[in-house]
């Protein structure tokens, strides 16, 4: 018991998780584990090719891997749940809803039986915390990459998940826009001690928003090279951190392992 | 979009070409009237010994001039519902016939096509395994199904609204195929990640997503059904405007003819713009 108390279950265990796609070529991965604790941040880093996006997809339970074990409080993973929100790589919104809509559709299909009134007070609710007031009558097609991204965080937030997992959210956005929604996303995160899973090319962006980074070799038969704590304090923020004792050994590291080749 | 200004100009331009054919009209079938007065005089007592003399000349042999048509149209259309005989009902009430059978024919059609479109869309086995009939059977002139329908249904109403129903729904079906097939994977991943039953995927996701092809087939559909109904009419109606052509036809009078052919067109086009404005409705922008 004691034992329990001073390390909880973590939330997520990942064990010994291997994908292969057709039987006589190589694994796209093989040997992943790892675990997330509640509340954690963690960001997985590594080359296009080495199935970030596949271990993304079988956390969702949008995908199966072909051994290994997947389990979320305990639970295993037998497919895609509202207890895990995907915010996709390119945002996934209904063009023919409006972004109040769009939002609206998560929230009821969280709480089927929750009156009119309160799925409004709810939909403006999340859409005030990614800074959207102004765009919710507006449809997709109207929106810029960043709105539409936003919605799209809007709209995984919005059914409260247990773990919200984001594959390479902000590719597609520019640097002024990514960082500004890197800030919103880290404020929401540490007032509602959401636990994520996030895929990112990005090393400025991990160091900034995980508190711990996975760093996969290349693929094929790609496996976990290194995981590292992050040693900045929790409350870090976009304009100070550069100046932070230990980011620049960080950056410096995760550098040296994505510009080596490495197997 | 076209300005305001240029959207007049089309108008004006329009008026102008209805006026150019108006005259057109007006000349050539006064031109008509006029050479049969100048004949020579042998040629005239020729045509006094075959009986056509001018007692015997009616009007209606020749072409009408606008001026006869509108007076003989607005005759048809004083008592568009008038019903005394099946060789004499209003104008109105045989254009409602028609609209009818399409109604029924086409609306099974819809029933029918669109979940089953649905269905395939789905299913790309069963879509491969129904292609191959849905190809072959979707050429088929909606007319070269009339001896099959008339000996198997033997009743020429129901043969009517069948070949309604046999060729309206080939596009709605394909369309809604289609439609269906091409979802962005992404929309159902984010149905399944909220956990939606099929019920709810299909009325928020799948339905609101392919809407725009599937109106664009029963737009199709709507299209092909107005323009077989005329012709089933004509060949085994006791009614409807098709067999209204038909019957004034054999009538000789060729202004009711032209005022049938210029309703259905109109009706056609009430028919085709009522969808265009559905399309629109259901359209968006990715």
């Amino acid at each position: 018991m004691q034992n329990r108390i001073n390390q909880p279950l973590p939330l997520v265990t990942v064990n010994q998780l291997e994908k292969q796609y057709t039987k006589n070529n190589p694994s796209v991965f093989s040997d992943i584990s790892f675990s997330i604790a509640r509340g954690e941040f963690v960001c997985m880093i590594g080359h296009s090719g080495c199935g970030k996006s596949t271990i993304l997809n079988i956390l969702a339970g949008l995908e199966v891997a072909t051994s290994g074990q997947v389990s979320i409080n305990g639970h295993a993973i037998k497919g895609p749940g509202l207890d895990r929100g995907v915010v996709f790589q390119g945002h996934a919104l209904m063009p023919w809803l409006t972004v109040e809509q769009n939002v609206a559709m998560a929230i009821r299909a969280r709480h089927p039986a929750m009156p009119r009134e309160d799925v409004q007070k709810k939909t403006e609710h999340y859409l005030e915390l990614v800074n959207l007031t102004g765009a919710i009558h507006k449809r997709p097609a109207e929106l810029s990459g960043g709105m539409r991204q936003r919605v799209g965080i809007a709209r995984a937030f919005s059914t409260t998940p247990e773990l919200l997992l984001m594959d390479e959210p902000f590719g597609a956005l520019d640097a002024l826009t990514r960082g500004v929604i890197q800030d919103e996303l880290l404020n929401i995160c540490t007032q509602t001690s959401q636990t994520v899973f996030m895929i990112t090319h990005d090393i400025d962006e991990a160091i900034l928003l995980a508190d711990r980074l996975v760093l996969m070799s290349t693929g094929p038969n790609a496996h976990i090279a290194e995981i590292v704590e992050n040693p900045l304090p929790k409350n870090r923020s976009r304009t100070e951190i550069h100046h932070q004792e230990g980011y620049s050994d960080l950056r410096k590291h995760i550098m040296d392992f994505l510009v080596k080749p490495n197997k | 979009m076209m300005s305001r200004a240029d959207h007049l100009k089309g108008v004006v331009l329009s008026l102008i070409l209805a006026l150019i054919l108006l005259f057109s009209w007006q000349y050539l079938t006064e031109s008509n009237s006029i050479q049969s007065h100048d004949i020579s005089a042998e040629n005239r007592e020729y045509e006094i010994l075959m009986g056509h003399t001018q007692a015997t000349q009616q009007p209606d042999h020749n072409f009408p001039s606008p001026r006869q048509f509108a007076l003989e149209a607005w005759q048809e259309l004083k008592a568009p519902f008038h019903n005394t005989s099946t060789n004499d009902r209003g104008i109105g009430w045989q254009l409602g016939a028609s609209l009818y059978r399409v109604i029924i024919g086409y609306g099974l059609a819809v029933l029918v096509a669109v979940p089953l479109g649905l269905l395939l869309g789905q299913q790309p086995i069963l879509r491969a395994a129904l292609n191959p009939f849905i190809q072959i059977l979707r050429p088929i002139s909606p007319l070269a199904w009339m001896p099959i329908a008339l000996y198997t249904i033997k009743n020429a109403e129901e043969c009517g609204i069948f070949v309604i129903f046999i060729c309206s729904v080939w596009p709605i079906l394909l369309n809604t195929s289609f439609g269906v097939s091409r979802l962005r994977k992404e929309w159902l991943d984010v149905a399944k990640t909220l956990e939606l039953g099929w019920a709810r995927r299909l009325w928020l996701i799948i339905l609101p997503a392919s809407a725009p092809t599937i109106v664009t087939g029963m737009r199709v559909g709507l299209g092909i059904a107005w323009l077989a109904i005329i012709a089933a009419e004509m060949l085994v109606g006791s009614s409807g405007i098709g067999y209204f052509v038909w019957n004034q036809w054999n009538n000789l009078s060729i202004s009711n003819v032209i005022l049938a052919v210029l309703l259905i067109g109109i009706t056609g086009m009430i028919l085709d713009t009522t969808f265009a404005a559905l399309q629109r409705r259901v359209s968006y922008a990715e």
